[in-house]
């Protein structure tokens, strides 16, 4: 049986901006299937984002998906007209976003807000509408829900409005839930309770999620499998477990080493030397060749592809290719 | 929020004393005695010095403004010396008038202003939205006079569809309205484009778009409403600048109103008629200020629900 909820197929979106093409998501495979919990990692500005955005189809000019196909169980959305695609947003898939702060509209109450998203796609009266809103506040942990319904986005903390963002995402039941860096913007405390609120939602209605983070301290809290991206592309992927017990990938080492242990005391964290690379003049070969410790004479040359090293798990270096590394450098 | 309008109301009471005594200083200094401007004639010397004794011209400055504002306490702003009646009985009259203009040229303003400024925000940088800006550009910077007298030679003069002049119909008030709410939409368009813009990169117009709404609603509902809050603001303040007086436009479509009296207390020397109808305007601007602060903190609940 396949059970597979959303597969994307060698996606690429680019910017069109006028210093030039930035190709910010550079051919990319992500499968999901139902009610997993899916990891991407990255550093910032690797095209996370711009991932869910082409999912969601939500990017703004001067961004496109230029290639490639994103397969919502049989259904391409890529192919899918502005008014189908309007009913798949907020139904069948849902997003959450890293801005708890912002993602709120401050001129209406959370509980239109919320009632907004029920009416968008299920036929029901105002007042089931309220029902269906107040009973999604009192799962997703809202104090006094009725009182709290008729509250702004300004009289909430933080934490609060993310879960109200959590309960708008979850409210029409989709099959996939896509959180962009939900707790970066919170306090460790509430990031933790956060987390917990998704993985209780996810259990609870089998919703598959892809968890959007640049800290493999979250993907170890609450995924099944992992995507590292660096630079447009996917690095390595494998099932948590694996990355965690044989990470293979430099850049995948250099993520876990800036994972902050609460169990060490450090003066700082480490981080990966060097920047990210300008997507506009991406090194020639392994584009993480330039800040990777182990890199060889061959990664200045050719791109590695993306080498199945068995059990599921992917790397995209060619440290794991047992024929390069074989005809000796 | 109750707390936040009566602060502003209590706030805006010593300003408006402040202006009626600026107002009342600076037409003091002016050069000329009101006596021989109200006697026409050349007159004795002696009545001229009677009758200012009489009116009180003499007492000292504070005397005279304390007189004057208890007068205007009671709805007593003095007597026109020129017209020969009691000037609140004159603004009362012209009053009415102005109130129309304001009102149909607002409108004017607001059905052209708004709309224009959602279609250019929509169709940013397309050719729509330059020749929409272009046509509000033109109406800001087109001197109403000319705008005016433009209208009043083809729609009057040629096509002899309008009344040139006066204001006693509807027929009247239709050519005044467009070419004073031509001249107030531009910046209605140009703010509601503007601030639509703005509104439209914040991070709630994405949730809304991932809700699954269509454009047209996103757009709509939680764009325009926040938008519209600077634009009200300044719609509520343009009115307020209608209601004090269109000096220009009243005068070229000889409308009997504020704008018009106050002309003419100047060109006449008319003190007491000029002293009161520039007091009157200016507090209209005030109270228009203090209305729009008032429904700024109505759209924007962080006020409101302070
Ligand atoms: N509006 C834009 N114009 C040009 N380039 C953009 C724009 N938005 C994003 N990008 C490019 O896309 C890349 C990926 O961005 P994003 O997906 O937001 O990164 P992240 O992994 O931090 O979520 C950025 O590094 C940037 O180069
Ligand atoms: S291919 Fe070379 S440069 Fe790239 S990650 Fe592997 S070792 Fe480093
Ligand atoms: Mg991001």
């Amino acid at each position: 049986m396949d059970d597979t909820i959303l597969k994307i197929r060698g996606l690429k979106t680019q910017f069109f901006t006028s210093k030039g093409v930035v190709p910010a998501v550079d051919g990319v495979d992500v499968t999901v299937r139902a009610g997993e919990a899916v990891g991407l990692v990255g550093e910032s500005g690797c095209g996370k984002s711009m991932t869910a955005m082409s999912v969601m189809q939500l990017l703004q000019h001067p961004g496109r998906v230029v290639e490639g196909e994103i397969w919502l169980k049989d259904r391409n959305l890529l192919k899918l007209s502005k008014r189908e695609m309007c009913d798949v947003r907020g139904n069948e898939i849902s997003m959450i976003f890293q801005e708890p702060m912002t993602s709120l509209n401050p001129v209406f109450t959370i509980g239109r807000q919320v009632m907004e998203a029920v009416r968008q796609h299920q036929d029901v009266s105002k007042e089931e509408a309220k029902e269906i809103a107040i009973d999604i506040f009192r799962r997703i942990g809202i104090p006094e829900p009725e009182k709290r319904f008729y509250s702004y986005p300004h009289q909430l903390s933080g934490g609060l409005r993310q879960r109200v963002m959590i309960g708008m995402a979850m409210v029409c039941n989709p099959s996939l839930m896509i959180c962009d860096e939900p707790t970066t913007a919170l306090d460790v405390t509430i990031e933790a309770q956060i987390l917990y609120l998704i993985k209780e939602m996810q259990k609870e209605k089998g919703t598959a999620v892809v968890m959007i983070t640049h800290n493999l301290g979250v993907v170890a809290e609450s995924c099944d499998y992992v995507y590292v991206m660096y630079a447009g592309k996917i690095m390595e992927e494998a099932s948590v477990y694996e990355i965690f017990e044989h990470p293979t990938h430099p850049y995948t080492f250099g993520l876990l080493n800036s994972i902050p242990k609460t169990t060490e005391v450090k003066d700082h964290l480490f981080t990966i030397r060097g920047l990210v690379p300008n997507l506009l003049s991406l090194p020639k070969g392994c584009r993480f060749c330039t800040r990777c410790d182990k890199a060889m004479q061959i990664c200045t040359e050719y791109e590695p592809d993306l080498y199945d090293i068995g059990g599921g798990h992917k790397v995209r270096c060619f440290l794991a290719n047992k024929e390069v590394m074989e005809s000796g450098k | 929020m109750v707390k936040y309008i009566v602060n502003r109301i209590l706030v805006t009471i010593p300003i408006i004393i402040a202006i009626i005594l600026i107002v009342f200083l600076l037409l003091q200094v002016l050069p000329g005695n009101p006596i021989q401007v109200m006697m026409k004639e050349k007159v004795n010397q002696a009545v001229i010095d009677r009758v200012t004794e009489q009116m009180g011209l003499n007492d000292p400055l504070m005397v005279r403004f304390g007189r004057y504002l208890w007068g205007m306490l009671h709805g007593d702003l003095g007597h026109s010396y020129k017209l020969k009646r009691p000037v609140t009985q004159l603004i009362m009259t012209a009053f009415p008038n102005t109130v129309k203009l304001a009102i149909t040229s607002a409108l004017v303003a607001w059905i052209i202003g708004i709309p224009t400024g959602i279609i250019s925000a929509i169709k940013k940088d397309t050719l729509l939205d330059r020749t929409l800006m272009g046509f509000s550009l033109v109406g800001i910077s087109l001197p109403v006079f000319w705008a005016a007298m433009l209208l009043q030679y083809i729609l009057g003069y040629k096509l002899k569809l309008l009344p040139i002049s006066g204001y006693s119909t509807i027929r009247h008030m239709i050519m005044p309205a467009i070419v004073l709410g031509w001249a107030s939409s531009g910046s209605i368009a140009r703010l509601t484009r503007s601030s639509l813009l703005g509104v439209m990169k914040n991070d709630y117009i994405r949730t809304a778009r991932a809700k699954g709404l269509v454009e047209s609603a996103v757009v709509l509902r939680h764009g325009l409403k926040n938008s519209m809050i600077p634009v009200v603001t300044m719609m509520a303040m343009q009115f307020a600048s209608l209601l004090s007086g269109a000096v220009i436009t009243e005068s070229v479509f000889g409308i009997g109103g504020i704008g018009q009296l106050m002309v003419s207390a100047i060109s006449q020397r008319d003190m007491p008629l000029l002293q009161s109808s520039v007091v009157f305007s200016t507090m209209i601007i005030i109270i228009g200020n203090l209305v729009a602060d008032i429904l700024y903190s109505f759209l924007d609940p962080k006020i409101r629900t302070q």
